[in-house]
């Protein structure tokens, strides 16, 4: 009885072993089918993979492409003829002549019932240079591409996850684009025949995929549940690409208020390693500016820059960490020089989201005063790494199949990338100042400021208050002031989270 | 006779330290003559005659910007020199109602011009050291002496700052200057 069912069990492997290895020899049809564009739209290209290879049958090609194909049964090979043109293929070679040239192709065509099956990459590189129309084979996004369409590619990418969470879709060359906000996504609808997507991308922060539509020309961002605001702004300034620029808000959030309680909903960062799902603004990098023997500025009365930049970073931490419950790092714990370059690299290894440089400002005249606040402005050389970024991003191969997109930024120059982020939260800090503290003339302005280059995230600088003018100086020594201070940068920080709510958009 | 003889004695002593007084002043004067007549030349060529107008920067009344000025610097030959006359002048104290943006005791090291058209002003210490900080006041420093070598020499489009002969990141702890900078107007307001 036992050995009766052993036997049954193993006849049952042996027979799906074979019909495993029937299906392997018929090969296996590649899970997206291969689509072919043309003037005339779209269809599908049968085609099967076996070993690795995708095989198209050559009576499809004859029929895709009105080639006639004749056995040679003298030399057991295949005779393609396309207007007087032809293609000579042999049984056993992975190589073809095209009107005499030799061209190479991966594998030799392989027989199959009745049909002969050749590589599909004998179409771009056989049948292409004896073609009337340019065929262009895109294996990534799955498409054969034949004659003049526009077929446009497409790349996406989030720049934050935020919130605001933010993304960038790229379409070049530039076709027109327009963008509709429904529930819970984003449509683009691209002004071409196909779209070559690098799709999909993974999301992040508020966006949970940024994948291909349902119309062929159509890409979709698709929100997280908890979004809110979601808006998308086409930029055609450039002449070799359409930007549209996405940018996410977290659901309207009650306003900031000082008499708030904390607030226990925020997502709180303890316990979760940083590297994990950046959902939101997780982790920020507060920099008390100078320190050690680098004083900063001295006010009349002795008040040192050095000291009122820790005892506010410090403030705010508190401030940040019991009511956003968010990870607070600051670039120096104590009285100590730091070199700007190792503050920045705190921002960078902590992976934070946020930096905040805090400074104390000098005026030749005692009568200057005023908070202001600084963000980046690039010098010559830092456009040109941000175009040769924004245009060279390298798509690698990654292991298991798919591509990965990787930003080739100077690790010096990675501010680059962030400007506009930047921007935004420049003029959040400068408006939440506004509320709380006396802020200057000047305000939000742009300066190549050393500290700021090599951040890897949305960064600015504030200085508080200018130490140089006598009634300044004792405002800053006093505790009211101080308060007010972290008070107001936790509220930019507050508003940039939820959105940016009010802050200028898409600067040129 | 013999105080007779003590008088001849004073008055001889007197007649040989008088003559070699004389001696001793013609021969000074015969070793001190010539340099006076070398120099001339010399002096009349560097005379304060021939000057250009320049466009000098410094700090605005109230402090907060930089103010252009119109000042006379000594004409030199070729670009690095007058370069160098202008950084001068740049470092000099400020007219009235204005202030230096440059502290005081600056001095200008090196100055030479590359091929690219850049700028290298080479300062001593005291740019940094005396400095007295805030992110606003090194932009005036950092921008007078960019927009005052750019302004007035039309062959420089760049100027990076050294300190003490190398290359520095800032000079107060906020401004790169690690790399030639271009003039910026933003910060310069019409004289008041």
């Amino acid at each position: 009885m036992r050995s009766l069912r052993g036997t049954a069990a193993s006849s049952f492997a042996l027979l799906v072993l074979l019909l495993a290895a029937l299906l392997q020899a018929q090969g296996t049809p590649p899970p997206t089918p291969l689509t072919l564009i043309s003037r005339e739209g779209r269809r599908p290209v049968p085609t099967t993979l076996q070993s690795g290879q995708e095989l198209i049958a050559l009576d499809d090609v004859a029929a895709l492409f009105q080639v006639a194909v004749r056995e040679d049964t003298l030399t057991g090979g295949m005779t393609l003829t396309y207007r007087g043109r032809t293609i000579i293929l042999s049984a056993d070679q992975p190589m073809a002549s095209v009107n005499g040239r030799v061209v190479t192709l991966p594998s030799p065509m392989v027989r199959s019932g009745r049909r002969w099956l050749v590589p599909v990459e004998l179409l771009p590189r056989a049948l292409g240079p004896i073609y009337d129309q340019r065929i262009d084979l895109r294996r990534p996004s799955r498409l054969l591409i034949v004659g003049e369409v526009r077929v446009p590619r497409v790349t996406a990418r989030i720049d934050a996850p935020g919130p605001p969470t933010r993304a960038t879709i790229e379409i070049a060359p530039p076709v027109p684009v327009s963008s509709t906000v429904e529930n819970g996504r984003v449509s683009l609808r691209i002004d071409a025949d196909g779209l070559d997507v690098g799709l999909p991308a993974n999301g992040s922060g508020l966006i949970e995929q940024i994948r291909p539509g349902d119309q062929a020309n159509s890409v979709v961002v698709v929100l997280a549940p908890s979004a809110g605001t979601a808006r998308a702004a086409v930029n055609t300034a450039d002449p070799a690409v359409t930007r549209v620029a996405v940018e996410v808000g977290a659901p309207a959030a009650p306003p900031p208020d000082v008499a708030a309680p904390p607030r226990p909903a925020a997502p709180s960062s303890e316990g979760t390693p940083p590297v994990v799902a950046r959902a939101g603004v997780q982790t920020i990098v507060i920099d008390p500016g100078h320190g050690g023997e680098e004083v900063g500025a001295r006010g009349p009365a002795g008040t040192e820059e050095k000291q009122l930049t820790l005892d506010v970073a410090r403030r705010l931490r508190g401030l940040v960490e019991t009511r956003l419950g968010l990870h607070v790092v600051l670039t120096r714990e104590d009285d100590k020089a730091v070199p700007l370059d190792q503050r920045t690299a705190t921002a960078n290894n902590n992976k934070a989201d946020l930096f905040i440089s805090l400074h104390a400002n000098a005026a030749l005249s005692p009568r200057v005063a005023g908070a202001e606040v600084y963000h980046l402005r690039l010098g010559r050389e830092e456009e040109q790494v941000r175009r040769e970024a924004e245009a060279g991003a390298l798509t690698l191969p990654v292991l298991g199949g798919g591509t990965r997109t990787i930003d080739v930024v100077r690790w010096d120059l990675a501010q680059a990338r962030h400007v506009e982020a930047s921007a935004t939260f420049a003029s959040l800090l400068g408006g939440a100042l506004k509320e709380r503290v006396p802020t200057g003339p000047r305000g939000v302005q742009q300066a190549p400021l050393r500290v700021l280059e090599g951040a890897d995230m949305p960064a600015a600088l504030v200085e508080m208050a200018y130490l140089t003018n006598p009634d300044q100086e004792k405002l800053a020594g006093s505790e009211d002031f101080k308060n007010s201070i972290a008070q107001a940068l936790y509220d930019a920080i507050v508003r940039f989270r939820g959105g940016g709510a009010g802050a200028a958009e898409q600067a040129p | 006779m013999t105080r007779r003889r003590r008088i001849a004695a004073i008055v001889g002593g007197v007649a040989v330290v008088g003559a070699i007084a004389w001696g001793v002043s013609r021969g000074l004067e015969r070793f001190v003559r010539p340099r006076p007549a070398q120099t001339s030349p010399a002096a009349t060529a560097a005379a304060p005659t021939a000057h250009i107008t320049a466009t000098l920067y410094y700090a605005s009344q109230n402090g907060d910007s930089l103010v252009a000025v119109r000042r006379e610097v000594p004409l030199a030959e070729g670009i690095v020199a007058q370069g160098r006359q202008i950084v001068a002048a740049q470092l000099e104290p400020a007219p009235t109602p204005y202030a230096s943006v440059i502290p005081t005791g600056t001095s200008l090291r090196a100055f030479y011009v590359t091929e690219r058209g850049e700028a290298f002003v080479d300062l001593s210490g005291q740019i940094s050291s005396g400095h007295p900080g805030g992110s606003l006041t090194e932009l005036l420093t950092v921008y007078a002496l960019v927009n005052t070598v750019t302004a007035n020499l039309p062959a420089v489009q760049r100027v990076q700052i050294l300190v003490e002969g190398k290359e520095v990141d800032t000079i107060a702890g906020h401004v790169d200057v690690r790399r030639p900078l271009q003039t910026d107007l933003s910060l310069v307001v019409e004289s008041q």
